[in-house]
């Protein structure tokens, strides 16, 4: 592919790799493109927290040395995007909260180091609903991201900006954190790749924690191939991360085949009933024929808990961010407010102050299910829950060897449209709370658009640590299609 | 032990003091693990640094970093665990403990709740001649919060995180404690053990053994557990003592003059020797305890706990019944070598290298602890900072034995020994100190005391025997101490009996 640095919106990292080996370009150059579009888009879309144009430009220099010593680290040169929930040592990490408005860490998060170390060029801290609560970016304390495709809509959440941040090219790749769907939907809604990893895949230390049994981090990018590029490189055990795993690496690239002959795909019935969009069934069913043309064999299979997932995963996820919540308390670090007159005043007013509405809602709603005398009915039920829904994937892994359903029953929704009523918010995680309760991976590919000419997603969920049987099934089917390949228009919006 | 003894009231006083009331005792001992680094970061433990000095993003709660568990701590906590026979369930599950204090940097404390590291054992408690088993509930791990200095002059606190994250591991016993003089003891006893395994260094003063009390009181004969209140704040044997006497002592008035007791829980005040009521039931905070996510659940493999329980050295109790077998102590002098590992450990080294541990014991237990506890070298546990190497010790009384020496000088030498840091034979040797036992010489010295004091002699001949005391010391005074006192004594018996 030749690459026109005038218009880098449809690049992709091995493209690039191979283009700054062959001396094409050089970091600076790809690097001071992507700064250029980003000032160009960037008004627009609110994709981005904070440009760290100076750091990138340092790191493209080193990574122009590093290849001009012939040195080919996987990521060499390449501008990415952190999700503002990755610590940054020294650059100011918020969360997308007013309570971290002047946090600066001292200390990297795991997969911030991984990168570097790969040589990736850090561009920008991406946009995102407040402590990664949210469905539509829209409860940034910073006001909302958009989606490129349509934007009065919203792109999804909660690592809304580094979804848009790749679908709009502002970078070539991003990493994001998925709790209940916070990676898969953003993907779904704004057209590019997705990935939530296995829980324990990849180290959560120094990302900020929302709910610590579910969150993961994972990348977004233009293609598969890239995410399994991404994957190797933040993928592997951290001993600063005790739920992390101490299991090997594979070569995801090499897993990249295009054979997915005898490839058991299972089709949840519980997926593909009511409330789901007619254009979103049609994508998905066109999606599911291209993967039988090519050799899979599709097997109806069921999960009949999940009906459950939502409920179980609000109650588990807003119980453990009450707790994980509880150190912002304006004594160490954050916000603090400016009235005091005695401690209990300060909790409330720093908190009253620091936190969004959402936050405060999930706060209450985690700290009121792990109650005295609410706990069983709520927490322990929802474990109890949890247990049944993993145990429904363990029962069908038996018969496949990844299951595909939809992402999300709706594409992208209006701006506002579901702000007031979050009942309705939470249910846009339907299809993609039951990974985290289980664990699993999931990824999620661009299947079509629907008849608004927003972006449709395809989701592949694989067996615990099986990432490469997902991102095989998901390359394959992008070697016979380019839904992966079309750009939003923003022309419009360059000034 | 700890000049502390005297303290200790009667047993049957007490019971005079609550009549026909029975108090009911339970306590929840908290003792610092003895690491070097903290339990889920790096950061030190010891004691005395600048505010604040020992923290990092982990033991100050910075957002997104994670706790990686100190395996040193496990294996302490479970050396303890077998130390007082409990069993170790399969797996022990970490809890948060949820609640706002500036002194707590997470918002929640890590510790065990449903499911502890360590159940049912017991530790078996001696009390003037009886021994009282109290079973133990339960050994849990968790962290420790840091420090909060309230100063009335300032308008605010200041935080001292220095603790946040020392590990520690919660004892709590059955309530089968049945008066103030067994809590203290019970106290002792656990403190024992657990300087003598390693688990903890018992320090009381630097907060590394706290405890908690549960008091009730009722009828005797009666089984029935009562209302109960919590007593905290407690932190020397006293008062433990003071406290838990003045709860039941309160307990009682209430209940006599028709009151009821109400659970809650009271804080001792050491100065005005009372408890007070701190927060009632209603006013207990929810903890909202919930499985920590960011921790596994802890399984210590059963290969690894019988490594533990064979490196377990021995046990107290156990030494104490082989100093009186072995060395023929009596209990009491038994109990007081035991009381501490590094007691034990001297007096053993002593006796290793000289066989007289009756003497030995003495010495040990006199002139040797005295200097110990007042140069407060007690608390570390490290006998190579004790005055005299325990080798020598050994030797001086070796040489009490061998009669270079008598047990009079042998006190001069032990002075200088600690003065000066020399050895036994350098200091008999340069201070010319070596007993004179030739019999000529001190036949030499007697005649002449004896021909200085004709008229006293003639006094002792007409059967004022208690004279001899006069001549003896004339003697030692002529000797410079240095005569061997049986040598005198005979000789000068001879002496005056002979005529001469």
């Amino acid at each position: 592919m030749n690459m026109n640095l005038h218009d880098p919106s449809s690049f992709t990292v091995a493209g690039a790799r191979r283009s700054l080996d062959a001396h094409e370009f050089s970091a600076t150059e790809l690097t001071r493109a992507l700064l250029d579009r980003i000032s160009r888009v960037e008004g627009s879309l609110h994709a981005l927290l904070a440009v760290t144009g100076e750091r990138a430009l340092a790191d493209a220099n080193r990574a122009d040395e590093r290849i001009a010593r012939g040195d080919s680290a996987p990521l060499l040169g390449i501008p990415i995007v952190l999700k503002d929930i990755f610590a940054t040592r020294g650059i100011r990490t918020t969360c997308a909260s007013r309570i971290l408005e002047n946090f600066s860490p001292p200390y990297d998060a795991d997969a911030t180091q991984r990168l570097a170390e790969a040589g990736a060029v850090l561009i920008g801290k991406a946009n995102m609903d407040e402590f990664a609560m949210g469905s539509s970016n829209e409860n940034s304390a910073y006001g909302a991201c958009r989606n490129p495709w349509d934007v009065e809509r919203v792109p999804g959440g909660s690592s809304g900006g580094s979804a848009v941040a790749v679908a709009a090219g502002e970078a070539l790749a991003s990493l994001g954190t998925d709790t209940g769907g916070s990676i898969r939907l953003p993907a779904a809604f704004t057209g590019v790749c997705g990935l939530k990893p296995t829980y324990g895949r990849v180290s959560r230390y120094g990302v900020i924690a929302y709910a610590s049994s579910l969150d993961q981090v994972g990348p977004f990018a233009r293609t598969v191939e890239d995410l399994a590029m991404v994957l190797g490189i933040i993928a592997g055990h951290d001993p600063k991360d005790s739920t992390s795993a101490a299991i090997d690496v594979p070569d995801y690239q090499a897993s990249l085949t295009g054979d997915i002959r005898g490839l058991k795909l299972g089709l949840p019935r519980q997926y593909f009933e009511g409330g789901l969009s007619e254009d979103v069934e049609r994508a998905v069913r066109e999606a599911l024929e291209v993967l039988r043309a090519r050799g899979a064999d599709l097997v109806d299979i069921d999960l009949p808990h999940t009906p459950y997932a939502v409920a179980t995963y609000y109650l588990i996820a807003t119980a453990e961010a009450s707790s994980n919540l509880g150190r912002y308390d304006g004594v160490r670090y954050g916000h603090r407010t400016e009235k005091v007159t005695n401690l209990l005043e300060m909790y409330r007013e720093t908190r009253v102050e620091g936190f969004g509405p959402e936050v405060k809602r999930r706060i209450i709603l985690g700290t009121y299910a792990l109650s005295a005398g609410y706990y069983d009915a709520y927490y322990r039920k929802a474990l109890q829950a949890r247990t049944l829904i993993r145990q429904d994937f363990e029962e069908a892994y038996k018969l496949c060897d990844a299951i595909v359903t939809p992402t999300a029953p709706q594409t992208a929704f209006r701006l506002g449209e579901k702000a007031s009523d979050p009942l309705s918010m939470y249910l846009s995680d339907v299809f993609t709370n039951s990974a985290n309760l289980a664990g699993i991976p999931g990824l999620v590919i661009p299947c079509g658009f629907d008849t608004k000419k927003l972006p449709i997603g395809l989701q592949i969920l694989a067996p615990s640590f099986a990432e490469a049987t997902a991102l095989r099934a998901g390359d394959a089917y992008q070697k016979d299609t380019d839904w992966h390949l079309e750009a939003p228009d923003l022309s419009g919006d360059q000034t | 032990m700890n000049g502390e003894r005297h303290m200790q009231p009667q047993d049957d006083e007490f019971e005079s003091r609550y009549g026909d009331w029975e108090p009911v005792i339970g306590l929840e001992v908290h003792a610092q693990l003895l690491t070097v680094s903290k339990l889920f970061c790096g950061c030190s433990t010891s004691f005395g640094a600048e505010p604040n000095a020992h923290t990092c993003p982990v033991c100050l709660g910075m957002p997104g970093v994670l706790p990686v568990l100190n395996r040193r701590a496990v294996e302490l906590s479970v050396r303890t665990a077998l130390a007082t026979d409990c069993s170790l369930p399969e797996t022990a599950i970490w809890s948060r403990k949820n609640y706002f204090y500036p002194d707590l940097p997470k918002g929640y404390q890590v510790s065990m709740y449903e499911e502890p590291l360590a159940v049912g054992g017991h530790l078996d408690v001696p009390l003037e001649d009886k021994t009282t088993r109290v079973r133990i509930t339960r050994i849990h791990m968790e962290e420790d919060a840091g420090k909060s200095i309230h100063d009335a002059r300032e308008p605010y606190s200041r935080v001292d995180l220095n603790r946040a994250g020392v590990p520690l591991m919660e004892i709590v016993s059955e309530p089968d404690i049945r008066s103030p003089a067994e809590a203290a003891a019970y106290m002792r006893t656990l403190r024992t053990l657990l300087q003598h395994i390693g688990s903890c260094d018992g320090n009381m003063e630097e907060g590394s053994m706290r405890c908690d009390a549960n008091v009730s009181v009722r009828k005797r004969g009666s089984e029935k557990l009562e209302t109960r209140a919590e007593i905290k704040n407690m932190n020397s044997f006293r008062s433990i003592e003071r406290a838990v006497d003045w709860e039941i002592l309160r307990q009682i008035d209430l209940r006599e003059s028709g009151g009821t007791v109400v659970q809650e829980t009271r804080l001792w005040d050491a100065d005005r020797e009372r408890t007070e009521s701190m927060r009632s039931k209603e006013d207990a905070h929810d903890y909202r305890y919930f499985p920590e996510p960011d921790l596994p659940p802890l399984r210590v493999p059963p290969a690894e706990i019988e490594a533990i329980r064979a490196e377990l050295p021995e046990l107290p109790a156990e030494r104490r019944t082989r100093f009186e077998a072995d060395y023929g102590l009596s209990a009491y002098d038994a109990s007081v070598l035991t009381s501490r590992r590094d007691i034990g450990d001297y007096f053993e080294a002593a006796v290793a290298s000289h066989a007289n541990p009756k003497s030995i014991a003495n010495w040990v237990m006199g002139d040797v602890l005295r200097i110990v506890r007042d140069r407060r070298l007690d608390d570390a546990l490290v006998i190579e900072q004790w005055p005299i190497p325990a080798t020598e010790l050994g030797t001086l009384v070796a040489r009490i034995d061998d009669e270079t020496i008598s047990g009079k000088i042998a006190k001069t030498v032990f002075d200088e020994m600690v003065s000066s840091g020399s050895s036994p034979d350098q200091v008999i040797e340069k201070k010319g100190l070596r007993q004179v036992t030739d019999p000529g010489a001190i036949a030499e010295v007697v005649a002449r005391v004896l021909a200085a004091h004709p008229d006293k002699v003639e006094e002792f001949r007409a059967g004022k025997e208690k004279l001899l005391g006069f001549f003896v010391g004339l003697v030692m005074k002529e000797t410079q101490g240095k005569a061997n006192p049986k040598a005198v004594n005979e000789t000068l018996r001879a002496q005056l009996a002979g005529g001469a």
